[in-house]
């Protein structure tokens, strides 16, 4: 008995050693990152490679959510709305869920599972297959010339995404609520316009966007990098990637709406 | 893929995002609307402000002519300050007057400038002498049903 409660302290001791590792190791790893981002801007293809495979690659699945988003929230906030006698408030209510939250975060989710995984899938694989290996052993540092292109890559394309699901849903917003419902055109946006501030809402999302892109990509290279170079190790870092990220994106929009909306 | 293509598709996407971002900016949020446009700030105290907030919409005859900069408490006359920034483009007489006022039953409080008659115009730091505060539902009801009991009951038919 004493042997097993010994055991379990030990597995509690294992893991938190463990944990507190892999953030020290993921810190530096993410400050090694920015040290090398020099060769960023002296090849800027790298990083447009980078975006293509991030962004525009993810654009698809971006657009087609924001939309539906953005209509199922003009579906089912003219159905409360309307009970209160006041659906001309349907564009505040659609523009600020999702400029200040859902864009963001709906937003950033996807991204950590479409972008996310392929990047720990990729870099996963480099190491497996020794790429990373033999660059190194060419002289050429692994961390600049994979992980920096593909860190920076894919930090401008999250802010990038998260507007345009935020523009699309406004859109999907408009099309369920005025033209297929038949609030007053003029009242949607002008009452949006009146009640959405540019500092307060607009910018405050973007930061949140690109507080999310950060986290989401450096979860995603970490993983990748210390995946175990086997087939199994790689999935198992890809999940993690999806997991851990997702999660992280959900804590950190706690803290920052936290800090950015204390409710005058 | 083809460097041209692939410089292509990413273009595209910036300036997509950033068309998306501007569309937010201009036609979703209120950037452009007094926000650049030079403006001067006059004080108007009031008994009570109920629910008026920070950048409310300040209105003559029904147009926005500017917003509520500053909303501060007076100690020493346990008043409200607030700080009307109005554009300056918009000329208003030294006795106008300014009244807070809800846009509907349930809307959300504005402050109305009525103009008065006066040749001087106001200017950067005047204080408003004419105001009205905040009408309170409560106090309403109240009023009401004291004026309904002070009525003489008319015989049941």
């Amino acid at each position: 008995m004493p042997e097993r409660v010994i055991g379990g302290f030990r597995k509690i001791g294992h893991r938190t050693i463990d944990g507190v590792w892999r953030m020290g190791v993921s810190t530096r790893f993410f400050l090694l990152t920015l040290m090398h981002s020099g060769i960023c801007l002296r090849r800027p293809q790298l990083v447009i490679r980078e975006i293509f495979s991030a962004g525009v690659l993810s654009l698809i699945i971006i657009i087609v959510s924001g939309l539906f988003v953005g209509m199922v929230l003009g579906l089912q906030g003219y159905e409360t709305l309307q009970t209160y006698g006041s659906e001309e408030a349907l564009g505040i209510l659609v523009a600020l869920s999702l400029v200040r939250e859902l864009g963001p975060v709906v937003a950033a989710l996807l991204f950590a599972s479409r972008a996310g995984s392929a990047i720990t899938a990729e870099i996963g694989l480099m190491k497996a297959t020794e790429q990373i290996a033999a660059m190194e052993m060419m002289a050429v540092d692994p961390i600049a010339r994979v992980v920096a292109p593909r860190f920076w890559g894919a930090v401008i394309s999250m802010p990038l995404l998260a507007a345009l699901f935020s523009a699309m849903g406004i859109f999907g917003g408009y099309l369920v609520g005025v033209v297929m419902i038949g609030v007053d055109d003029g009242a949607f946006w002008s009452q949006m316009q009146s009640a959405v501030d540019f500092r307060e809402d607009i910018l405050n999302g973007v930061i949140k966007s690109v507080v999310f892109g950060v986290a989401v990509t450096v979860v995603a290279l970490f993983e990748g990098y210390d995946a175990p170079p086997t087939a199994e190790g790689v999935s198992r870092a890809t999940t993690r990637t999806v997991v851990t990220s997702s999660l992280a994106i959900l804590a950190l929009d706690f803290v920052l709406t936290a800090l950015m909306f204390r409710g005058v | 893929m083809e460097r041209t293509t692939l410089d292509l598709w990413v273009g595209l996407f910036v300036v997509a995002g950033i068309a998306a971002l501007v569309f937010l900016a201009m036609k979703v949020g209120n950037i452009g609307t007094f926000d650049t446009a030079k403006t001067y700030s006059v004080t108007a105290k009031f008994g009570n402000i109920g629910g008026l907030k920070v950048r409310a919409p300040v209105k003559s005859a029904g147009v926005v002519v500017g917003r509520v900069g500053e909303i501060r408490f007076n100690t020493q006359a346990y008043q409200a300050e607030v700080v009307l920034n109005i554009g300056n483009q918009f000329k208003f007489p030294i006795d106008t007057g300014a009244s807070i006022m809800t846009s509907g039953l349930l809307g959300e409080q504005y402050i109305a400038l009525e103009a008065g008659a006066e040749e001087k115009m106001l200017a950067q730091g005047d204080v408003l002498k004419i105001t009205q505060g905040a009408v309170v539902l409560e106090n309403l009801i109240g009023q009401f049903l004291y004026n309904k009991a002070d009525e003489p009951t008319t015989p049941a038919k």
